[in-house]
């Protein structure tokens, strides 16, 4: 009924025109200028030619103003976005305002029991899917492996920290401009912050205990940073303070990195000769462990949401339907090849034996497994998420100590100052949003 | 001898010039190079400066991924719209302020460029919820309307600093003549006044053309200037400096070809009062 | 001459520029004003509620208040020296008769044209960064060491961006006004035996000083507000090494979504700027009057 209503009124709008008369929804879609979603506007032939009657219009946006805008809007009901882009430690927070759309009502055919279970936990609230898979990352180890034979050594598949420690040393030779480790530096809860507490979870350290008391002056978080720092100053290049992910990978495409311990779906770009130099000698591993139980990985993924109050709702479910569907899936690996499908979101993939010849397919999947978002920690804590904590003051707390760690690494402050600045700031902070009473 | 003197002189001044006038311009004569390579080309050690294979590859993979043309528009729309809008407002109040002078006139002129050092993000939130209730979000109008806001105390300035160089005796005499209000501002201010106007609209097309906050934050898809354009470029996957620097070429090429060729007319008014 | 017709006419004629800034002004302002007592975070609805100055005392006690105090006036004052000093040296040169004098303006100007964002970008990733950038080439190529800019000179580097982007417009306004020295009085001075250094100083340079001013003024009100050149480059860091009060403010009302604290930050932002403003409105005053 609303549709003929819908389409009447469109109709009535469009003769007056004198074009065709079919009513055409334009929905704003926003995301991020990620690989796997260029690729996706790429493939918009697909979708407008089994819809033709939704026109899709794109917001890409850099990851940190892309969070703001989507943020912001959704917040204010600004009303300017249909479809968004959004990680998943936004979901949860988002889904306990009553921003989102659910997304219970997708047809069978979407088959949502196909999403990894790690991954759909973390985009569920009481029961209800609040937002769509696009990708699915964890973290593992990448490395050259002409240089790792080079050196002498061989990269187990679950190595610890103290190997990674001993092939960087061997891995590096500065005067050819081979750093034998990069990782990331620039500040930011999504950029350093995301490494550094993945790599605390591993170390036995958390960000608060469970009576939300900052940990930063304990003795696991000391010995994280310690050795992060000195990892990067004896092994790492130049100017690691101010490499993100995107620094990172330019890095290591380019051959001058032994090692980088980053997101999974990096895998695809590195080993993809178009762009990377160095793309048949990459070898993967699990994230490395300090032997406490716990992995330096983390978990997260892209994810389309849909704002609650958009009054395009049956457009918008139709896109996110398409562009997370298995279908799409077949879609990207006809016209790209299989190791170029967005990773990480589907049980089939990994089922699909073509994908399984993919070099990473195994190890990202394994990766995605170790991670556990409701346990992060070898110390039980009071929050959900491995590399992040699910409260909305996280986004300012984690950046703020992203900047004291990133001045940590850029020399100006010592690992000892930047600890006790950053528990300062944290108990401030804290105390301010009423957590410490 | 002294002739000669003055001839050396000038080839000395003229090599210093030049190189501090390439050394300047270098960055985006680089960028522009740049644009043309690929992408293993652009972070080539030694660097290669002419002698790559030039291609328009990077245009392409721009031009696929975001509608450039569309933003294009947007930034011509907004940066005259909201200069002609300002221009509108600010002749009558800086010719006022100019030729009538009262005891406040400094005052205000003060106050009014004070409004400019408003740090924008403070007032964010605030107007970006006026503008969500009276529909003002990503539109062309939103924008041109915050724009000609942001630097309409600059356009008066400009202008006052402008019209106060024509000296009064002009008008008296032609008041004397019998010249009305209208006739006087027609036939003895406008002319004089032409190129002040010129090299104020030229300047503040340019502010508009790079104003880069509100721009990037009451948009999205339909009113998004270049501004917008390049934020989806800041930091792409991969190496990218070729493509960074296709898109910076996009972005910045129109104004800086407008820029060259109205560099006479946006000189000849930019004194703000400096010159006496 | 000003007639009490030409008077109401006048007034006539400047109101909708007044009536419009005061309304820009004030909405806005009081809004901020609103909110600056409350404690409002745009992540958690429906938990506003009155704070009192809980607002004010967590922004002017935070430890990074006092940087980005600093940092603003070390990126204002840097940039003002760098763009004032160089924008004097270029005019002269570029006063002088020479081949070519109409393309070399063009180069000079050029960089006035360029988006923020897009120099920001350019500076970052092709010049100064520390592996692919070409001063780093350069480095390698001189056999040195690449210096890491933003890392160890972060602030220092972001002056050096802005002034880029700042040097010709004074350099053009400085250029005009010395195009209007008499050059009668030089060579009076030259006749005289006074030297290029004493002419520079005791004719050029007070010539000069109005237009300076200028400068001053216009630069300061749009140095005060620099904030795409950190976003892209430093964040604001390492630490807060390159935080300016903008880039603060930013951080926390974009960021973390706190508009309670943001607008404090905005607040505490405006009454500075008025500090600044009278300042520049005394010297000015001073300056332009004659």
């Amino acid at each position: 009924m609303k549709t003929i209503y819908r389409a009447l009124l469109g109709a009535c709008a469009l003769s007056a025109l004198s074009t065709a008369a079919f009513a055409e929804t334009t929905i704003t879609v926003a995301t991020v200028n990620n690989g796997d979603m260029i690729r996706m506007q790429g493939l918009m032939a697909d979708f407008n030619q089994k819809h033709p009657d939704i026109k899709v219009q794109w917001v890409t946006l850099e990851e940190n103003v892309l969070r703001q805008r989507v943020t912001q809007d959704i917040a204010t009901k600004g009303g300017q976005f249909d479809v968004m882009t959004i990680g998943t430690y936004e979901v949860p927070i988002w889904a306990k305002r009553g921003w989102l759309a659910d997304l219970n009502d997708l047809p069978a055919s979407y088959d949502a029991n196909d999403i990894l279970p790690a991954i759909r936990n973390g985009l569920t609230t009481e029961g209800k899917l609040y937002a769509a898979p696009f990708y699915g990352e964890s973290s593992m180890v990448m490395y050259r492996t002409d240089l790792m034979k080079a050196a002498g050594l061989d990269m187990p598949a679950a190595p610890t920290w103290d190997f990674i420690k001993q092939a960087a040393e061997k891995m590096t030779d500065k005067s050819k401009e081979q750093y034998g480790i990069c990782l990331r530096g620039k500040a930011g809860w999504g950029e350093n912050m995301a490494f550094l507490t993945a790599m605390s979870n591993s170390y036995g350290a958390r960000w608060f205990d469970e009576k939300w008391k900052p940990q930063f002056d304990g003795a696991a978080w000391k010995q994280t940073l310690t050795d992060y720092l000195d990892l990067m100053n004896k092994y790492g290049p130049p100017g690691a303070s101010a490499n993100g992910f995107n620094e990172n990978l330019a890095l290591f495409q380019s051959g001058k990195c032994g090692m980088w311990i980053d997101a999974t779906v990096a895998a695809s770009f590195v080993t993809n000769p178009k762009d990377s130099k160095v793309a048949d000698k990459v070898g993967f591993a699990l994230a490395p462990d300090k032997g406490l139980g716990k992995r330096g990985n983390w978990l997260w993924a892209w994810n389309l949401g849909i704002p609650a109050g958009t009054k395009k709702v049956e457009a918008a479910k139709t896109f996110v339907e398409w562009a997370t569907s298995k279908e799409y899936l077949a879609l990207v690996a006809s016209k790209e090849g299989w190791a170029n499908v967005p990773p990480g979101t589907r049980t089939s993939l990994y089922e699909n034996p073509e994908y399984a010849k993919v070099p990473f397919a195994k190890m990202t999947l394994d990766s995605i497994n170790a991670a556990d978002p409701t346990h992060p920690t070898v110390d039980p804590v009071p929050y959900v998420g491995v590399q992040f904590v699910a409260i909305p003051e996280f986004q300012g707390l984690g950046t703020a100590v992203g900047q004291q760690f990133s001045a940590a690494l850029a020399g100006q402050i010592t690992a000892e100052k930047a600890l006790e600045n950053a528990q300062a700031l944290t108990v401030r902070e804290m105390t301010k949003a009423g957590y410490i009473k | 001898m002294a002739r000669q003197v003055k001839t050396r002189n000038k080839v000395i001044v003229t090599i210093a010039a030049w190189a501090v006038g390439i050394a300047i311009f270098f960055p985006i004569l680089w960028t522009v190079i740049t644009s043309f390579k690929s992408e293993a080309d652009a972070i080539a050690d030694p660097p290669v400066f002419l002698f790559f294979n030039w291609t328009l590859e990077n245009y392409v993979t721009v031009q696929e991924r975001s509608d450039y043309f569309n933003h294009f528009m947007n930034s011509v729309v907004i940066s005259v719209g909201s200069t002609l809008i300002g221009l509108l407002i600010a002749v009558p109040a800086a010719w006022a302020m100019a030729f009538v002078p009262g005891k406040r006139t400094k005052d205000l002129l003060m106050w009014m460029l004070s409004t400019k050092m408003l740090p924008p993000v403070g007032v964010l939130v605030p107007l970006y919820l006026i503008f969500r209730d009276i529909g003002l979000l990503d539109t062309r109008i939103g924008l041109v309307i915050v724009l000609t806001l942001i630097n309409l105390p600059i356009i008066i300035w400009m202008l006052y600093t402008y019209f106060r160089e024509i000296p009064g005796e002009i008008l008296e005499a032609a008041r004397m003549d019998g010249a009305t209000l209208k006739a006087e501002i027609l036939y003895v201010l406008t002319p004089m006044a032409v190129p002040g106007i010129a090299s104020t609209l030229l300047l503040n097309i340019i502010l508009a053309w790079n104003e880069a906050f509100w721009t990037l934050n009451l948009t999205a898809a339909n009113a998004a200037p270049l501004t917008a354009f390049i934020a989806s470029y800041s930091s792409p996957e991969g190496l990218f400096y070729a493509k960074l620097s296709a898109a910076s070429t996009m972005a910045i090429a129109p104004i800086l070809i407008m820029g060259w060729f109205s560099q006479k007319q946006l000189v000849r008014g930019l004194t703000f009062g400096a010159v006496k | 001459m000003a007639t009490k017709h030409s008077r109401a006419a006048a007034r006539l004629m400047i109101s909708p520029a007044v009536l419009l800034l005061l309304g820009w002004m004030i909405v806005p302002l009081a809004m901020t004003l609103y909110f600056s007592f409350q404690r409002y975070n745009l992540l958690m609805p429906g938990m506003e509620e009155w704070t009192g100055l809980a607002n004010y005392q967590y922004f002017l006690t935070d430890p990074a208040f006092f940087d980005a105090l600093t940092n603003t006036l070390l990126l204002v004052g840097g940039v003002l020296l760098v763009t004032i000093i160089g924008g004097v040296m270029l005019a002269l040169l570029l006063d002088q008769p020479f081949f070519g004098q109409g393309v070399v303006r063009i180069l000079v100007i050029a960089p006035f044209f360029v988006m923020p964002t897009v120099s920001a970008l350019v500076w970052k990733n092709m010049f100064l960064n520390p592996v692919n950038g070409l001063f780093a080439h350069a480095a390698k190529a001189l056999g040195l060491q690449p210096y890491d800019f933003f890392a160890q000179a972060p602030l220092a580097s972001i002056i050096g961006i802005v002034s880029w982007q700042w040097l010709p417009f004074a350099t053009l306004i400085l250029l005009t006004a010395l195009q209007s020295l008499d050059q009668e009085q030089l060579e009076a001075a030259e006749m005289d035996g006074a030297g290029p250094l004493s002419r520079f100083f005791h004719i050029m340079l007070p010539h000069l000083a109005r237009a300076i001013t200028v400068v001053i003024l216009i630069q300061t009100i749009f140095l005060l507000s620099v904030f795409a050149e950190i976003l892209v480059t430093t964040n604001g860091g390492p630490g807060t090494a390159s935080t300016n009060l903008t880039y603060l403010i930013y951080a926390q009302s974009l960021l973390q979504f706190d508009v309670g604290g943001g607008s404090a930050g905005g607040v505490v932002a405006i009454v500075l700027a008025n500090i600044v403003a009278i300042f520049l409105m005394r010297m000015i005053g001073k300056n332009l009057e004659a």
